[in-house]
């Protein structure tokens, strides 16, 4: 067993880096660039950690994970142990260690962060749970529906997924509906592989489903079946359909043949895996020089995407500068790396096209901030005749996606706000539909995987409150005769 | 799940085929699509419903084999699986008391228009029929449409069977004769419908069309079917597949669905590489 060190060592230690990939290479596959910490790594990382009697990390974690104590158990190398700590609250941790912004949640309030050197809580997690995975430990058996109450679930992406997990050991019955062929949310559609390999996902979803929950793939809800239907057959719902229709800019000749959404470039990518086309069916067109509008997150992995498909220059425009990127610092730094050119402060304007529709530039105009709006970022204002037009034969819209008003339109009495987004009741994530419950995308417009991840804990225990007061969807059905 | 419980061939390369899908027989309405997938590594296709059995839960498409998904699809036999099915995708169509409408279909098109003029019968209005072909051969569902018809009529470009010359020819004929016609329905090859709407421009009716861009999820999440529409861009899977026809950027309609020309052909090629009795295993 590794030995406790102490506390000089534990201070004189900086934090351990992950080995990753070098740019020249990776940006030939869609392998996943952090290649992950050595068991030696882990336990090295995880011997900092000062065992806090009051941990302020876990403030920071949505997901409820016990965080000093799956890190005891990998300085102890039980990492089965570590593992089974995780997964009693997360039920998705080789994904959340991953791609959570931990900078900004765990890591944020670890008590170490003062010294700038944060336990790095999201790799030893993700150690964890690949540990697992490849080691063969399984989280407790099945919980199929002890209870005859039954809960419906819509979509399939974290903020499903989480509910589900959580009320199938509730002893609920959970049916999940997905409109697309395979589960996952943006984690499989979104998402690249190499960020986030899908295999993973498949795997951590098939350890959902062995609990029990069943997932039903192939099914719009709002066109096959209404949540009107919904209501007839579960005593609760929880509406996690995510926010998932593509923004454009509403400039002229945007509907051009090599405009893409970032929805469309990256579901074509990951879930329909054009990059490995022919071999699958569906295609791709990535041409010599790619321009990604926004940069976000979703930005990043689209120009890193389209350079990994072959286009030689990969830029990323931006209308506000550096300061203001919302993407995390990592996924920045990736993209530099590996070559993304970033031309901040500038806005298109026009993308040209030619007779056959294909793109042959796009006019920008250079931009400056302004005093700082109401939300206290300074505004970008355009700077006269300063238009000039960027040569590049393809463009990839990525500023952001806004509410599918599909399941809004098919159930009653769910009030959404002017942006299309649920109206929840904060403290329960209650619509105004009694029941009726929403968390994710589809409520914060386009937020983080750990906060679907929160909202789908949140809305499962407050589905239990609500079930367990005797309530349900069911109104006429007789409710004493329900729990076995 | 998804198994073809009926397949015919209408001619040479077009297909018919009924597929257990009892909860989207349930749903679905005339106008509407599904999209399918073969298997696993599939494309996503939408093909539109063209007849449905609520009481035994079957979906009836008609395709014609133009590439490799639909090849593909062709091979499949009865009692086979589909991979992926899902519907009803898009809008129903309009259907309301019009007086005297035309319906024109052309190709897989008359597939596509046979449950709207049904329902338009159904309504109370008068339903003219046009359907054509290259062809006598390529003639399909003749029967059906004649049953929901008050006028049945059939062109061949090659004048093999009912009148010679295009569907436009029948349809301008009817449009002269004919001021009572307050609607047309316009389904088939994309350059059919381009030149109907041409056509009836000057004529007191509106054209619908249904456009059949490229679509992926088919639920309004990628944005791959858009076009302009009144100069104003809308989905063709959750705005649509009907329109205006008078108000469709045809040119931009036109490219967009082109734009994978060559790799379509790749794909085909690929497919038929393959030796036969492996491409199902995923
Ligand atoms: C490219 C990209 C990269 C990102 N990177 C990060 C990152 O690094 N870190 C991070 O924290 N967050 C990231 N995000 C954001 C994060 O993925 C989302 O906030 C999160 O997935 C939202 O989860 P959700 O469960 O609310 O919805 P989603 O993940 O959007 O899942 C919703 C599911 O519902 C299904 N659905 C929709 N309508 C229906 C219907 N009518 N019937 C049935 N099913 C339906 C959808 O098909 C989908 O599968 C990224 C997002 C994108 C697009
Ligand atoms: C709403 C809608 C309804 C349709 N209904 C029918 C129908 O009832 N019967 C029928 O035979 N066809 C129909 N189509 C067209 C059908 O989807 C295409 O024929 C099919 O996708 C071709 O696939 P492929 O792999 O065989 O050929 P490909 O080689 O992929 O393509 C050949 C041709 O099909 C078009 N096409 C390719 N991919 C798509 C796609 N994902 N979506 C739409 N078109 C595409 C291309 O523009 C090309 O001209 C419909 C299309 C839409 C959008
Ligand atoms: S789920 Fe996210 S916030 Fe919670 S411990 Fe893991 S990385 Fe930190
Ligand atoms: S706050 Fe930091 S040091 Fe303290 S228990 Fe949490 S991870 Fe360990
Ligand atoms: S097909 Fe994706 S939005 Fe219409």
């Amino acid at each position: 067993m590794a030995e406790m060190i102490t506390m000089k060592e534990r201070m004189r230690r900086e934090q351990v880096a992950m080995k990753e990939q070098v740019p020249s290479v990776r940006i030939h596959n869609f392998n996943e660039v952090p290649l992950g910490y050595s068991k030696e790594e882990a336990i090295y990382e995880a011997q900092r950690c000062l065992q806090c009697k009051k941990p302020s990390c876990m403030r920071g974690c949505p997901a409820e994970i016990d965080i000093p104590s799956f890190i005891r158990y990998i300085v102890e190398e039980d990492f089965g142990k570590a593992y089974l700590t995780i997964l009693e609250t997360d039920a998705l941790p080789a994904v959340t260690g991953r791609v959570c912004p931990q900078e900004e949640q765990c890591q944020k309030e670890c008590v170490l962060n003062k010294q700038g050197k944060p336990i790095a809580i999201g790799r030893l997690e993700r150690f964890v749970a690949d540990w697992a995975r490849e080691n063969d430990i399984h989280g407790k058996g099945s919980h199929d529906g002890k209870k005859e109450l039954k809960v419906a679930i819509i979509g399939s992406g974290p903020a499903g997924l989480t509910c589900a997990a959580d009320l199938i050991k509730m002893g609920y019955q959970v049916v999940l509906f997905e409109a697309l062929h395979k589960p996952g949310g943006v984690l499989v559609y979104g998402i690249p592989e190499f960020r986030l390999p899908k295999a993973i996902v498949e795997y951590e979803v098939s350890e959902i489903k062995k609990l029990g929950v069943e997932v039903i793939c192939n099914e719009v809800i709002g066109a096959t079946k209404k949540v009107e239907d919904l209501k007839e057959e579960f005593d609760a719902i929880f509406l996690a359909n995510g926010a998932g229709a593509p923004r454009f800019m509403n400039i002229p000749g945007e509907n051009l043949n090599d405009v893409y959404s970032a929805n469309e470039f990256l579901t074509r990518s990951n879930l329909m895996k054009a990059y490995l086309f022919p071999e699958y069916d569906t295609p791709i067109k990535v041409r010599k020089r790619a321009a990604t509008i926004g940069a976000g997150n979703v930005a990043m992995d689209a120009a890193r995407t389209a350079l990994r498909l072959g286009a030689e220059k990969s830029y990323i425009v931006y209308r506000r500068s550096r300061k203001e990127v919302p993407a995390r610092v990592e996924e920045v730094h990736h993209a530099e790396e590996e070559g993304i050119i970033f031309h901040f402060l500038t806005l298109p304007v026009r993308i040209l096209g030619d007779q056959k529709g294909e793109v042959i530039g796009m006019e920008c105009i250079k931009m400056k901030l302004g005093e700082p709006d109401q939300s206290g970022r300074r505004s970008p204002i355009p700077i006269d005749n300063s238009n000039f037009i960027l040569e590049v034969d393809m463009v990839i819209d990525a500023i952001g996606t806004m509410a599918n008003p599909i399941i809004a339109r098919s159930a009653k009495g769910v009030e959404v706000n002017q942006w299309g987004y649920f109206k929840v009741d904060e403290q329960t994530k209650m619509t105004t539909c009694e029941g009726i419950f929403a968390g994710g995308d589809i409520v914060r417009g386009s937020a983080t995987v750990i906060s679907a991840v929160g909202d789908g804990k949140i809305a499962a225990r407050s589905i239990d409150t609500f079930l367990s007061s005797g309530k349900s969807l069911r109104n006429n059905i007789d409710k004493n005769n329900r729990e076995k | 799940m998804y198994q073809i419980v009926k397949k015919t061939r209408l001619y040479q390369d077009m297909y018919s085929m009924w597929i257990e899908a009892p909860e989207i027989a349930k749903a679905v309405q005339p106008g509407q699509f599904i999209i399918l997938m073969t298997r696993e590594k599939g494309e996503r296709i939408p093909l539109t419903v063209a007849d449905y059995d609520r009481a035994k839960g079957l979906i009836q498409i008609v395709f014609q084999v133009v590439g490799k998904t639909t090849d593909e699809l062709s091979s499949f036999k009865e009692g086979e699986n589909l991979y992926s099915f899902i519907g009803p995708l898009g809008r129903k169509s309009e259907i309301s008391f019009w007086g005297t409408v035309v319906v024109v279909g052309g190709g897989t098109g008359i597939a596509c228009i046979h449950p709207i003029a049904r329902n338009l019968k159904e309504v109370g209005n008068r339903v003219i029929s046009i359907i054509g072909a290259r062809t006598r051969d390529l003639i399909i569902m003749e029967d059906e449409l004649k049953k929901v018809s008050d006028e049945l009529i059939v062109t061949t470009d090659d004048g093999s069977y009912g009148r010679k010359g295009l569907v436009t020819a029948a349809l301008k004929e009817k449009l002269d004769q004919n001021s009572a016609i307050k609607r047309v329905w316009a389904i088939g090859p994309p350059i059919m419908m381009k030149v109907i709407t041409e056509l009836t421009k000057s004529y007191p009716v509106d054209t619908i069309v249904s456009l059949n861009t490229i679509m992926v999820d088919g639920t309004g999440m990628c944005g791959s079917c858009r076009v302009t529409i009144g100069g104003e861009t809308k989905f063709v899977c959750t705005d649509g597949p009907e329109f205006d026809g008078q108000l469709v950027d045809w040119n931009e309609f036109m490219n967009r669905i082109y734009r994978y020309k060559k790799e379509e052909e790749q794909s085909w090629q690929h497919f038929k590489n393959i030796p036969k009795g492996k491409c199902k295993e995923n």
